[in-house]
């Protein structure tokens, strides 16, 4: 006998004689504590994202890039990893040419064996899109793809992420019902709801564990 | 002032921990302090208390529905995930686990593992098996890289190092990694950071635990707050994910209620910082994650108590640490006592099913039966029903069929003569009579010591003259009628 056969057969032999219990899903519980009127849910996120020290920004749907290079240049970083081959990396290029930014763009266009050591501590500063946001517990959802692999939004110590004001729900489960999450979740999905940090040591929080020590968020009123 | 009478006969086990504990005021005050904290932060988290008590109610119908039918979830889990390209072990005991993951290693030719916090590893005791083996095992949670480091287990299951103060993980770093001495916690994260980093890019396999699995879509969800789960998940070219087989639930949705419950009761959070789900290895197209993705779903007992109707509940846990955090047991002793593990109210239900009952004869003793572990439990196990079921199974005849394995490991054959007596004294109204009277009139031969009782205590003396005595005397005195 298999261990399979062994525990699935010693499983079975306790439920004799049972039935399942009904699914008791009660939705009401995990929807209606958590509800925001729509210009609320920005104010909310953003509370909640700044209490675990994550930076908040809220800029224009074109005007975003200026802001990254601010961002950027305020704090000396020299390299920026995105995704130049999709939309937002695509504005984010031509604003950085336009106006001759010497932060260099790096693009992650290849598999991370090749350049691991290069990606671990040499990259400064990383940008990626997200699927969306969660009012209720303030958090970006990450949705990693060829063009932002999940490392992007993990190795580099500075993490900014694109949030689109429109795209923020109100909390987990309708964002998971109204996308459709159960017909085809990705490889892997991430909530993300601030910079790394750890407790571990007296509860005396400490941001920058082991990933990114600064998340900023940009919100693109795009309403 | 009275002197404090010793305890004398200190056995090995619980016991004999706790009185060490009892003595070590830093190891007291470092967990009073943590756990006022994380009390006060619970509390916050829910400040409703009808929307918290809606969705306990809820986390328990859901996980009590989950395990009604588990081997039909598990044989969803494992075709979903085998779909999505997992492949999928089945393990009864530590030792099986321990061998899969050690093949799994082996056939990469892997000598560096990096490993997520994970409950399960440690029942497995998997640093060692590996070790032993040639392969460095080493623990990526700032937690339990600081209890690894300084040879320990952990003493909490959500935070490892608990038990030490900033001073003391100063030292180790000093002593072990040759840092400067610093109480500065950002410093002293930041070293951890810094040693940590270079093992995440390096290891070849990559070891995580498993919060919940969703049988719907083959999903396996992680909570953290550091990074180290995802980084041990995705840098390394392969990912073993070690779990107990009562992790699944059957719909994705089921995480919603689930998760909430659990980062608010362990830490206060309303959510962690990272919830990781991953359904897959990395497919052609993509860059980066995991070559090779393995589930390996471990028994270790939990059949055992899933053949109880009433242990099984035991199940239901979704290892939070919020009955930790309240038991006035465990704050005072530490988690090191249990020397199990699983410390704290949840440990003493959920050992005896893997190391049997024998083996942890207190702890199911180890407790106040305050209450306070069952009113905070999220998915609403009835702990201190639990704890005094197994009191029972402790003293029954060894010599009959047990329900939980080692059963009647404290059964005492004088003991049970001494209640039967008590029972026979009790029923038999002219031999209680005579008994009552011989006892108040014979007072002074009353035995100086009884047993555990007198270690702490005065030995019990009887009066003078019993109730019943007094009672009929002063109906006498007053005519027959009450004054």
């Amino acid at each position: 006998m298999t261990a399979r056969a062994n525990i699935l057969g010693k499983l079975r032999s306790s439920l004799v004689g049972t039935t399942p219990r009904p699914d008791e899903f009660d939705e009401a519980l995990v929807t209606a504590p958590w509800r925001y009127a729509p210009e609320d849910r920005i104010a909310r996120l953003r509370s909640l994202m700044e209490a675990v020290h994550t930076e908040v920004h809220q800029c224009g749907s074109d005007n975003w890039p200026e802001l990254v290079a601010e961002l950027l240049n305020k704090r000396n970083l020299t390299n920026l990893l995105c995704a130049p081959s999709i939309e937002h990396g695509r504005a984010l290029q031509a604003y950085f040419e336009a106006t001759e930014q010497t932060i260099e763009l790096l693009a992650y266009d290849q598999p991370v064996e090749a350049w691991k050591e290069e990606l671990f501590w040499n990259v400064d500063a990383s940008l990626t899109g997200t699927l969306g946001g969660i009012a209720a517990t303030g958090t970006v959802v990450l949705w990693p793809d060829r063009h932002e692999p999940r490392l992007m939004s993990l190795v580099p110590p500075v993490h900014i992420a694109l949030l689109k004001a429109s795209e923020i729900h109100d909390n987990l489960y309708d964002m998971m019902v109204s996308q459709d999450w159960a017909a085809g979740l990705p490889t892997n999905v991430l909530l993300v709801s601030g910079p790394s940090k750890t407790a571990d040591i007296e509860q005396v929080l400490a941001y920058g564990a082991h990933g990114p020590r600064e998340l900023i968020v940009l919100v693109l009123e795009d309403l | 002032m009275s002197q404090r009478i010793p305890v004398t006969e200190l056995t090995p086990g619980f016991r004999g921990r706790a009185e060490e504990a009892l003595t070590d005021g830093q190891l007291r005050n470092n967990f009073r302090v943590a756990m006022d904290s994380l009390m006060t932060k619970r509390a916050n988290a829910f400040p409703d208390a009808d929307e918290r008590e809606g969705l306990r109610e809820l986390g328990n119908r859901l996980k009590a529905g989950a395990l009604s039918r588990l081997p039909d979830l598990l044989e969803q889990l494992e075709k979903k995930l085998t779909e999505n390209g997992v492949k999928v072990h089945w393990a009864e005991t530590v030792e099986e686990a321990n061998e899969l993951v050690h093949g799994i290693i082996e056939a990469r030719k892997g000598s560096q593992v990096v490993k997520g916090k994970s409950m399960v590893s440690e029942e497995m005791e998997m640093n060692d098996y590996l070790a032993e083996r040639g392969i460095e095992c080493l623990e990526s949670d700032m937690g339990e890289y600081i209890v690894q480091l300084d040879n320990e287990k952990p003493s909490h299951i959500i935070m490892p190092a608990i038990h030490k103060n900033a001073r003391q993980v100063s030292k180790l770093f000093h002593d072990k990694l040759g840092e400067p001495e610093t109480e500065d916690v950002n410093q002293l994260i930041q070293i951890g950071r810094r040693t940590l980093r270079r093992k995440f890019m390096d290891a070849d396999v990559g070891v995580s635990g498993v919060n919940f699995a969703i049988a719907e879509t083959g999903t396996l969800l992680l909570v953290e707050n550091e990074g180290n789960g995802r980084m041990s998940t995705t840098a390394p070219p392969v990912h073993i994910a070690v779990t107990g087989i009562e992790k699944v639930v059957p719909n994705l949705r089921d995480v919603v209620p689930l998760v909430s419950l659990l980062t608010r009761s362990a830490l206060g959070q309303p959510i962690t910082t990272y919830v990781n789900l991953i359904s897959g290895p990395r497919k052609p197209d993509e860059l980066d994650g995991p070559e090779e993705v393995h589930l390996v779903l471990l028994d270790n007992g939990r059949t055992g108590a899933f053949a109880d109707a009433q242990m099984r509940q035991t199940l239901n846990c979704i290892r939070c640490g919020a009955c930790m955090n309240h038991c006035p047991v465990y704050t005072r002793v530490g988690g090191h006592t249990y020397g199990e593990v699983y410390p704290g109210p949840i440990g003493k239900i959920i050992t005896p099913h893997m190391a049997g009952l024998d083996k942890v004869p207190d702890h199911p003793s180890a407790s106040s039966l305050c209450g306070a572990c069952g009113e905070v439990c999220p998915v609403k196990i009835p702990i201190p029903e639990l704890l005094q079921r197994l009191r029972q199974e402790n003293v029954k005849d060894p010599e009959q069929p047990q329900q939980v394995k080692g059963g009647g490991a404290k059964y005492s054959r004088t003991e049970r003569w001494i209640w039967r007596g008590w029972q026979m004294l009790n029923t038999r109204p002219a031999l209680y009579r005579s008994f009552l009277w011989a006892a108040t009139r014979f007072r002074a031969l009353a035995p100086k010591k009884a047993g555990p009782w007198t270690e702490n205590h005065s030995a019990p003396v009887p009066a003078r003259r019993s109730l019943h005595d007094l009672a009929a005397r002063h109906l006498d005195q007053n005519g027959g009628r009450p004054s």
